[in-house]
C-alpha cells in the first residue's frame, strides 16, 4: 500500500468525523496563532524600541535631580527634588571643563492648558534653550526656534508640536499666532517637524504635541515657585557616541564639585544615558514576549494534548474498524501509519489555520491595539513544522496502540 | 483457480478418527486433490493471569480445494477459536497449521496480515463493512492493501459487486442497503481478491430468513464454481448447506456428522 493510498484513507478517517476533527484542529489553530503573534508583538515592540534608540540618539546623557539608588535607605527624590540649576547647566556647557560635551540643553517641563481663540489643549510645556533642537535632533518646519536672544530676554514666544498646532490651530498658519500658556500670552514663533508615532511607548511623551518656551520664561512667567533657578533635566550631547564614557565622567565629576559633594554615593543628581534607559525598556519587552510566548506555548502544548487524547478516543471507537483492516491484510506498520497520518493532518490543518489567522491577526490587531506586530517568514514556517510535529509526537502512542491490537479481539468488541 | 502449492501430500488425511476413536469413511475423490488446510495436532490455551483455559485440545484436520465443509458447534465449543486459527487471526499454541503448503504455525503478525491477504476471504456475521465507505469502496480495501493499481481495483471491485447481483448498488453506502445487501457485498469483498479460502463465520446469524437463504444460495453458487469455502455455524440447518459436515465441542473434532444430517434432511 503506498504512502499516497494511505494518506487517502487517513483523510477519509478526518473527514469522516467532521466535528470532532474540527474541534481538535481548533486547539492547534488557537495555540498557533497565539504564538505567531505573541511573538510577533515582541518583535515588533524591539523593532519600535530599537528605531527609537536611532531617533534618540546613542550620545545622550539625562542628568536628573535626586537620587534612584537607596543604597543609605532614605534618599530618593528622583526626578523631583530640585537640586538642578540653570548654573548647573552653563557650568556643563564649559568647552575647559567638558571638552566631550558638545551641547547642554537644561529643561523644566510641567503639563499646562493652552488656549488659542476658542481652541482648548492640554499638552506638556517645556522650558529650554536653543541647544534643545540639536540634543534631540530635531528640526523647525515653519517659522524659527528660539533663539539665546529670547531666553535672555525672558521673551514670550514659543515653539509648537506639530499635533499641538494641529490642535490649536487647525487651520490658519499658526506663526505668528498668540496661545495662553496657563494665562500668559505668547506668540507662536515656530512649529517642529513631525517625529512620527511613537506615541504609545512608555519611554517617552509624544515628541510631536508638546511647547517649547525659553527657560527662563517658563521659569518666570508660566511655572512660577519658589526655585526659579531649578530644572527638572539638563540633557547632555556628547561629542560622538565614543565620548559617551568621557562626558559622563566629566559632567559627574563637574557636579559633584559645584554641589560641594565629596563621596560619589551622596549625590544629589543621577545621570542616565539614553541607551541604558532604551535598553532597560527592551528587556521588559523582551520579558513580556517570553512570558506570552510561554503562555502560547503552553496552549500549543493542550493543543497537542488534544490531539493525542482524539487520537486515543478515535482508537478506541474505531477499535472493529481495525480489526476488520487487519483481517483484510493490514500490517500493524500500516495500522500505523495510517493513524500518524490523520494526526498529522489535524496538527498541520491547525497549524495552517493558525498561521493564517496569525497573519490576518497581525494585519488587523495593530489598528485596534496601536502596537506593531512583526511576522517572520521563517517564525510562521516554524510553527508550521512545530504543528506538524506535534501532530506526529502526539499521535504516536494512540497509532502504535491501533498498530498493536490483536485483531480478533478488535473484531470481537462491540 | 486456486493458487494452492500443495506442499503437503504426504500427510494422510482424517487424523481425528484416531483421536475421537470413531471410525469414519473417507471421503473425497479417488486422485488426492490439493489441501488447502492442513491441522495437525493444534491446540490453542488462553491464559487469563492464572488460569489456563484450552479452547482447542488437539484438532487435526485437512480441508481439500474445492470443498465446502461447516463446521458446527455450540457456543463455548472452540469454533470461534478455530475460525481464528483457520482465518490466521491467532496461532495455535502448539501443533502446526498448513494453510494451502505454507506453515502459518508461528508466522510473525506482518507476514500473517500479507497471509490473510493473499489467501483467505473473510465473510463476518456482522458485515464489518465501513460505514463511511461505498459498496465498491468496501470492496476494493483488501486489493488496497495488496498494493493493486487504482483503476485495477475498481474494475476488480465492480465485476465482484456484479458477481453477487449488485451491480446497481455498487454506490449506495452500507446504511442504504439491506442486510442481505448488505452481506452480499462482504461475500463480494471476500471474493475479490481470489483467495484460496472464504471463511464464513455465522454469515446467517444476523439476517431474516430470506436473506439468510439469499446468502446460502450465493454460497452454494461459489462453491459450484470450484470455491473453497469453510462455514462456521452453530444451525444445523445452515450447516447442511455444506458438502461436509465437522461437529466440534470442547475444543475437539467430535464427529463427522453427515449421517445425522441425512436424518434431518
Amino acid at each position: 500500500m503506498s504512502w499516497l493510498e494511505t494518506f487517502r484513507t487517513g483523510l477519509n478517517g478526518v473527514r469522516s468525523h467532521r466535528l470532532r476533527s474540527g474541534l481538535t484542529v481548533l486547539g492547534i489553530l488557537i495555540g498557533i496563532a497565539a504564538v505567531i503573534l505573541t511573538v510577533g508583538l515582541g518583535e515588533g515592540a524591539q523593532a519600535q524600541v530599537g528605531s527609537e534608540i536611532t531617533s534618540l540618539g546613542t550620545n545622550l546623557l539625562t542628568v536628573s535631580p535626586g537620587s534612584s539608588t537607596s543604597s543609605s535607605g532614605i534618599r530618593g527624590g528622583f526626578g523631583t527634588a530640585s537640586t538642578l540649576t540653570t548654573a548647573d547647566a552653563a557650568a556643563l556647557a564649559s568647552k575647559q571643563v567638558a571638552p566631550d560635551i558638545k551641547a547642554v540643553a537644561p529643561t523644566t517641563s510641567s503639563s499646562e492648558t493652552l488656549t488659542a481663540g476658542t481652541s482648548n489643549w492640554s499638552t506638556s510645556v517645556v522650558g529650554s534653550t536653543p541647544s534643545w533642537l540639536t540634543v534631540r535632533g530635531r528640526s523647525v518646519t515653519q517659522g524659527r526656534f528660539i533663539d539665546n536672544q529670547d531666553v535672555t530676554d525672558h521673551e514670550a514666544v514659543a515653539v509648537l508640536g506639530s499635533t499641538t498646532a494641529a490642535e490649536l490651530f487647525s487651520r490658519i498658519d499658526p506663526v505668528g499666532q498668540t496661545v495662553n500658556v496657563n494665562g500668559v500670552p505668547m506668540t507662536v514663533v515656530g512649529v517642529l517637524n513631525t517625529e512620527g508615532s511613537s506615541s504609545s511607548t512608555s519611554t517617552t511623551a509624544d515628541p510631536d504635541d508638546q511647547v517649547i518656551v525659553p527657560i527662563t520664561t517658563a521659569a518666570e512667567r508660566i511655572f512660577g515657585g519658589t526655585s526659579r533657578n531649578s530644572v527638572s533635566s539638563i540633557i547632555i550631547q556628547a561629542r560622538s557616541s565614543a565620548a559617551l564614557t568621557a562626558a559622563y565622567q566629566e559632567a559627574d565629576h563637574l557636579l559633584l564639585n559645584l554641589h560641594g559633594i565629596t563621596t560619589a554615593s551622596d549625590a544629589d543628581f543621577t545621570i542616565t544615558s539614553s541607551a541604558s534607559l532604551l535598553s532597560a525598556a527592551t528587556s521588559v519587552d523582551r520579558t513580556l514576549t517570553i512570558l506570552l510566548g510561554g503562555v502560547a506555548a503552553i496552549s500549543l502544548l493542550v493543543g497537542g494534548i488534544g490531539v493525542m487524547n482524539i487520537m486515543l478516543v478515535s482508537v478506541t471507537e474505531r477499535i472493529r474498524e481495525i480489526g476488520l483492516r487487519k483481517a483484510l491484510g493490514a500490517t500493524p506498520g500500516l495500522i500505523r501509519r495510517q493513524f500518524l497520518v490523520e494526526a498529522s493532518v489535524l496538527g498541520l490543518t491547525g497549524g495552517a489555520l493558525g498561521a493564517l489567522l496569525g497573519i490576518v491577526g497581525a494585519i488587523f490587531l495593530p489598528g485596534v491595539v496601536g502596537d506593531p506586530i512583526t511576522i517572520s517568514p521563517p517564525a510562521t514556517a516554524l510553527a508550521l513544522l512545530v504543528a506538524l510535529a506535534i501532530g506526529v509526537s502526539f499521535g504516536v502512542y494512540p497509532a502504535s496502540r491501533a498498530a498493536h491490537l490483536a485483531p480478533i479481539d478488535a473484531l470481537r468488541s462491540e | 483457480m486456486s493458487q494452492s502449492t500443495g506442499g503437503s501430500r504426504s500427510l494422510e488425511p482424517s487424523r481425528t478418527e484416531a483421536e475421537t476413536g470413531e471410525l469414519f469413511p473417507p471421503r473425497g475423490p479417488l486422485v488426492e486433490p490439493e489441501r488447502v488446510i492442513d491441522l495437525e495436532g493444534v491446540t490453542k490455551v488462553y491464559r487469563t493471569g492464572s488460569i489456563a483455559v484450552a479452547a482447542l485440545r488437539g484438532v487435526s484436520l485437512s480441508i481439500n480445494t474445492g470443498e465446502y465443509v461447516a463446521i458446527i458447534g455450540p457456543s463455548g465449543s472452540g469454533k470461534s477459536t478455530l475460525m481464528h486459527i483457520l482465518g490466521c487471526l491467532d496461532t495455535p499454541t502448539t501443533g502446526t497449521f498448513r494453510l494451502a503448503g505454507e506453515n502459518v504455525s508461528s508466522m510473525s503478525e506482518t507476514a500473517l496480515a500479507v497471509v490473510r491477504n493473499r489467501r483467505i476471504g473473510f465473510v463476518f456475521q456482522q458485515f464489518n463493512l465501513l460505514a463511511t465507505l461505498t459498496a465498491w469502496q468496501n470492496v476494493e480495501l483488501p486489493l488496497t492493501y495488496a498494493g493493486v493499481g487504482r483503476s485495477e481495483r475498481k474494475e476488480r471491485a465492480m465485476a465482484a459487486l456484479a458477481r453477487v447481483g449488485l451491480a446497481g448498488r455498487v454506490h449506495h453506502r452500507p446504511g442504504e442497503l439491506s442486510g442481505g445487501q448488505q452481506q452480499r457485498v462482504a461475500v463480494a469483498r471476500a471474493l475479490v481478491t481470489e483467495p484460496d479460502l472464504i471463511l464464513a463465520d455465522e454469515p446467517t446469524g444476523n439476517l431474516d430468513s430470506v436473506s439468510a437463504g439469499d446468502v446460502l444460495g450465493l454460497m452454494d453458487e461459489l462453491h459450484q464454481a470450484g470455491r473453497t469455502l469453510v462455514l462456521i455455524t452453530h444451525d444445523i440447518e445452515v450447516a447442511s448447506a455444506a458438502g461436509r459436515v465437522l461437529g466440534i465441542r470442547d475444543g475437539l473434532i467430535t464427529e463427522n456428522t453427515d449421517r445425522e444430517l441425512e436424518n434431518v434432511r
